[in-house]
C-alpha cells in the first residue's frame, strides 16, 4: 500500500463526520452546515479502445461543509467529499477537500491545514496553478483539485499582497481504474508511483506569490520548489502483470507569471512558466482575448468569445504533453434568466497534428437549489503520437443533477 | 529651467483667475437648465456624502411576465472613497448554487470602473471587463450601470421642470450617459424630492429612444441623522413585462470597513 493510498485510509473515518457533524452542529452556535448531493451518468459513443473499459457508468457523490466563525477574525472550515462509482474502483474515492484554520488582521492573515489555492488567468489551459494536486479521475479536463496540506501566510499591502507557502505532504495524483475511460492502454498503476526525492511525500515543498493590481492589470509572480505535480508517466516490463504505467515524480523550480489585462472591451489573459528539473529545463506559456457582447439581438443574453493559445517547447517525448501547440477557442452564452442557464462550447486543436477536442457544456438550475449540468467531449482526428490519443474512443454525454442543501 | 515652462498654467494662472470669477458671477443670474441639473445632481451627492461605509442586505426578487418569481439575497458592504468612486463588495447568499460568489467593484468618476468576480468553488479571482455598462446584473432588470455607485461626473444633466410626484415637490432632470457608446440609455428623467434631494423615481429611455424601464423608490428612512437609504427598489421593464424588486435590510453605518476589506485577499475569505 502506498503512502497515498494510507493517506486515503483516513478518508471513511471523514465519512462517518457526514453522520456525526450534523449533530454536533446542532449543538454548536454559529456553525453553517451545507452541501451537494449529486448523481451522474456517462453514456460513451463508441466501444473503449482498451479492454475492460465500460460504455456506460454511473455515479453518486456527497459533499459536506462546515463554517464556523470563532472570533470575528478566525474561523474553521471543512469541505469533505466522497464518490461512489458504478463501474470504475478508482473513481470510487474521497477527499478532504479543506480542513483550514484561518486566523486574519488587517496586515496579514495565515491559514493552516489542508487548503485549497488557485493561480491563473486563462481559460483553457492552467500552467502555472500548481499548489493543488489535480483529482484526474473526478474531471477528465483537470478542473477538479485535492486538498493539499499547507501553511499559507499572506501579507496584504499597498503595493501588492506577498504569500509565503510551506507544503509538508505531497498528494499523488489520481488516474483512472482498469474499467474506466480517459485512461492510458494500461492503467496508470498509482501503487507503484516513484519519486526522485528519496523523501517521496515527506518532502517538503515551498512556494512564494507577488500578486498586484496596477490600474487596468492584475499581475502574478510565482515561484515553486517541490515535487511536481505532473508526474512522467514510465512505461516498466513486469514479469507478473506485463507492463505496467507507473507515475514518477520529480524535483522541479519552476517561475511563473500571470496576468490579466482590462483593454478596451477586451480582456487580456497570459500565463507562462520556466521550468527545471524534469530532463531539460523548457518554458511554456498560454495567451488569448476574452470579448463580451451584452444583450445579444435585444435579448438579456451575454455571449462571451475567448480565443488562446498554448505553446510548450518540450519537443523530445521525454515528459510529453498534450498542449505542445495548441490553438483554443469558445464561447459561453449566459441567457440571463431566473435558472442562470449558460451554454458553453470549446474546441481545442493541436496545430502539429490537427487533433482536436470539442466540448460543450450546459447547465441550468431547476427551482431553488438544484441544478442541471449535461456535458459532451468529442475527440476527432486523434493523432496517434498525441498523448491524447488514448481518449481518441472516450467521446461522451454525461448527465449530472446536483442538489444543494 | 526650459522655455515651455513659462507656459505652465502656474504662469497664466494670475491673468486667467480674474475672468473665471466674472463668469462664475454672471451665470447666478442667468443659469442655464444644463448647469441647474448639474447643481442638483451635485447637491444630492454632497448630501449623501460623509457617510464612510456601510453594509446591508438585499432581496432580490425577478419576476417574469407570467408573475413567475426567483429570489436571490445578497450582501452588500460598501466604502466612501474620497476624491474617487465607492469601493462595493457583494456578496451571494442565495441560490444555493452561487452561494459565496461575490462582486468587488471600485468605482471611478472617469473611466471604466475596476471589477472582480470571486467564484468560490475554484478558489478563483476574475477579472471582468466593466466598460459594456447595458448586461443584466445576475439575469435581473438592473444593469451594471444601474447598480454602480451613481457618480456624478458619469453623466451630464438637463433640468425639466419642477412637479409634485406622490405628495412631494419634485426637481425633474434628464440625464445623458457620458459613456454614450457603452450605456444602454439614450437618457434617464429622474424625480428629486426638493427638501431632501432623494431619488424616488427613474425612467430609462433605450439607445432607440424608446421607454424601456421605469424604477420607482420607496420606504426611505435617515440614518445617522443625515443618511436616506430606501427600503424598495422596484423597476420593470416595459418591453418585456419582465421585473425586479430590491429589498433592503438592516443598513448599519460606521461599521470600521477600511481599504483592507476590499482587496484580493479579502475577497478570497469571503463567505
Amino acid at each position: 500500500m502506498s503512502a497515498e493510498n494510507r493517506y486515503n485510509s483516513y478518508i471513511p473515518l471523514i465519512f462517518l463526520l457526514f453522520l456525526a457533524i450534523p449533530l454536533l452542529a446542532a449543538n454548536i452556535q454559529g456553525m453553517e452546515v451545507n452541501g451537494e448531493f449529486s448523481g451522474e451518468g456517462f453514456l460513451f459513443l463508441e466501444n473503449g479502445a482498451w479492454s475492460q473499459q465500460e460504455n456506460q457508468s454511473a455515479s453518486v457523490a456527497a459533499t459536506i461543509e462546515l463554517h464556523h466563525n470563532f472570533l470575528d477574525n478566525a474561523s474553521f472550515t471543512l469541505d469533505a467529499f466522497y464518490r461512489l462509482d458504478s463501474k470504475d474502483d478508482a473513481r470510487s474515492h474521497g477527499d478532504l477537500r479543506l480542513a483550514e484554520l484561518l486566523y486574519f488582521t488587517d496586515s496579514w492573515e495565515l491559514t493552516v491545514g489542508i487548503g485549497r489555492v488557485f493561480w491563473g488567468a486563462t481559460e483553457f489551459v492552467h500552467l502555472v496553478d500548481i499548489i493543488n494536486q489535480t483529482d484526474q479521475v473526478e474531471a477528465v479536463d483537470g478542473e477538479e483539485k485535492l486538498g493539499q496540506p499547507m501553511v499559507h501566510f499572506t501579507v496584504p499591502r499597498d503595493w501588492g499582497t506577498l504569500e509565503g507557502f510551506l507544503l509538508p505532504w505531497f498528494r499523488e495524483r489520481t488516474f483512472p481504474g482498469i474499467r474506466g475511460r480517459f485512461r492510458t492502454p494500461v492503467p496508470v498503476d498509482t501503487d507503484q508511483a516513484a519519486y526522485e526525492s528519496g523523501s517521496e511525500q515527506n518532502h517538503l515543498d515551498f512556494a512564494l506569490r507577488y500578486f498586484s493590481t496596477l490600474f487596468n492589470t492584475d499581475i502574478g509572480l510565482s515561484y515553486f520548489k517541490g515535487t511536481s505535480r505532473d508526474p512522467a508517466l514510465l512505461l516498466s516490463p513486469n514479469q507478473a502483470k506485463g507492463a505496467i504505467i507507473y507515475p514518477y515524480y520529480q524535483q522541479i523550480n519552476q517561475t511563473g507569471l500571470d496576468l490579466q489585462m482590462v483593454a478596451g472591451e477586451w480582456l487580456l489573459k497570459s500565463e507562462a512558466y520556466y521550468r527545471t528539473g524534469q530532463s531539460r529545463s523548457y518554458a511554456a506559456t498560454t495567451f488569448g482575448v476574452e470579448y463580451t457582447m451584452t444583450g445579444i439581438g435585444g435579448s438579456m443574453m451575454d455571449l462571451g468569445l475567448i480565443a488562446e493559445y498554448v505553446f510548450d517547447d518540450r519537443d523530445d517525448g521525454w515528459l510529453p504533453t498534450i498542449y505542445e501547440n495548441d490553438i483554443m477557442g469558445g464561447f459561453r452564452l449566459s441567457v440571463n434568466d431566473m435558472d442562470d442557464s449558460s451554454v458553453l462550447l470549446g474546441v481545442v486543436r493541436d496545430l502539429y497534428s490537427g487533433s482536436t477536442i470539442i466540448g460543450i457544456e450546459a447547465s441550468r438550475r431547476l427551482g431553488d437549489s438544484i441544478r442541471l449540468n449535461l456535458d459532451s467531449s468529442f475527440f476527432i482526428d486523434m493523432d496517434f503520437q498525441d498523448p491524447a490519443f488514448s481518449l481518441a474512443r472516450d467521446d461522451f454525454v454525461r448527465l449530472e443533477v446536483i442538489w444543494y442543501w | 529651467m526650459t522655455t515651455s515652462s513659462l507656459f505652465s498654467p502656474r504662469y497664466l494662472a494670475p491673468i486667467f483667475l480674474p475672468l473665471s470669477v466674472f463668469l462664475l458671477i454672471s451665470h447666478v443670474h442667468a443659469e442655464t437648465p444644463e448647469e441647474k441639473g448639474l447643481a442638483i445632481a451635485m447637491e444630492a451627492d454632497r448630501r449623501d456624502s460623509g457617510f464612510k461605509d456601510y453594509t446591508a442586505e438585499m432581496t432580490m426578487i425577478l419576476r417574469n411576465k407570467l408573475g413567475k418569481e426567483s429570489k436571490r439575497s445578497i450582501r452588500s458592504k460598501t466604502l466612501e472613497v474620497a476624491e474617487d468612486g465607492d469601493k462595493n463588495l457583494s456578496i451571494f447568499d442565495s441560490p444555493k448554487d452561487v452561494k459565496g460568489t461575490a462582486f468587488l467593484t471600485f468605482s471611478h468618476k472617469t473611466g471604466d470602473d475596476d471589477q472582480w468576480l470571486y467564484l468560490p468553488a475554484l478558489k478563483r479571482v476574475k477579472r471582468i471587463n466593466s466598460r459594456n455598462k447595458s448586461g443584466s446584473f445576475m439575469g435581473s432588470e438592473f444593469a451594471y450601470e444601474d447598480i454602480a455607485s451613481q457618480e456624478v461626473e458619469k453623466y451630464s444633466y438637463k433640468h425639466l421642470r419642477e412637479e409634485t410626484y406622490q405628495g412631494q415637490e419634485c426637481f425633474v432632470n434628464e440625464s445623458y450617459p457620458v459613456d454614450r457608446k457603452n450605456s444602454g440609455y439614450s437618457k434617464r428623467i429622474s424625480w428629486v424630492d426638493k427638501t431632501e434631494y432623494r431619488l424616488l423615481k427613474v425612467e430609462f429611455y433605450d439607445r432607440k429612444k424608446s421607454l424601456l424601464k421605469t424604477l420607482t423608490v420607496s420606504g426611505y428612512q435617515q440614518y445617522l441623522g443625515t443618511y436616506w437609504r430606501p427600503d424598495s427598489m422596484d423597476i420593470i421593464n416595459h418591453q418585456t413585462g419582465k421585473s425586479t424588486t430590491l429589498l433592503w435590510d438592516n443598513y448599519q453605518f460606521g461599521t470600521g470597513l477600511t481599504d483592507a476589506n476590499f482587496n484580493a485577499t479579502s475577497l478570497k475569505r469571503v463567505r
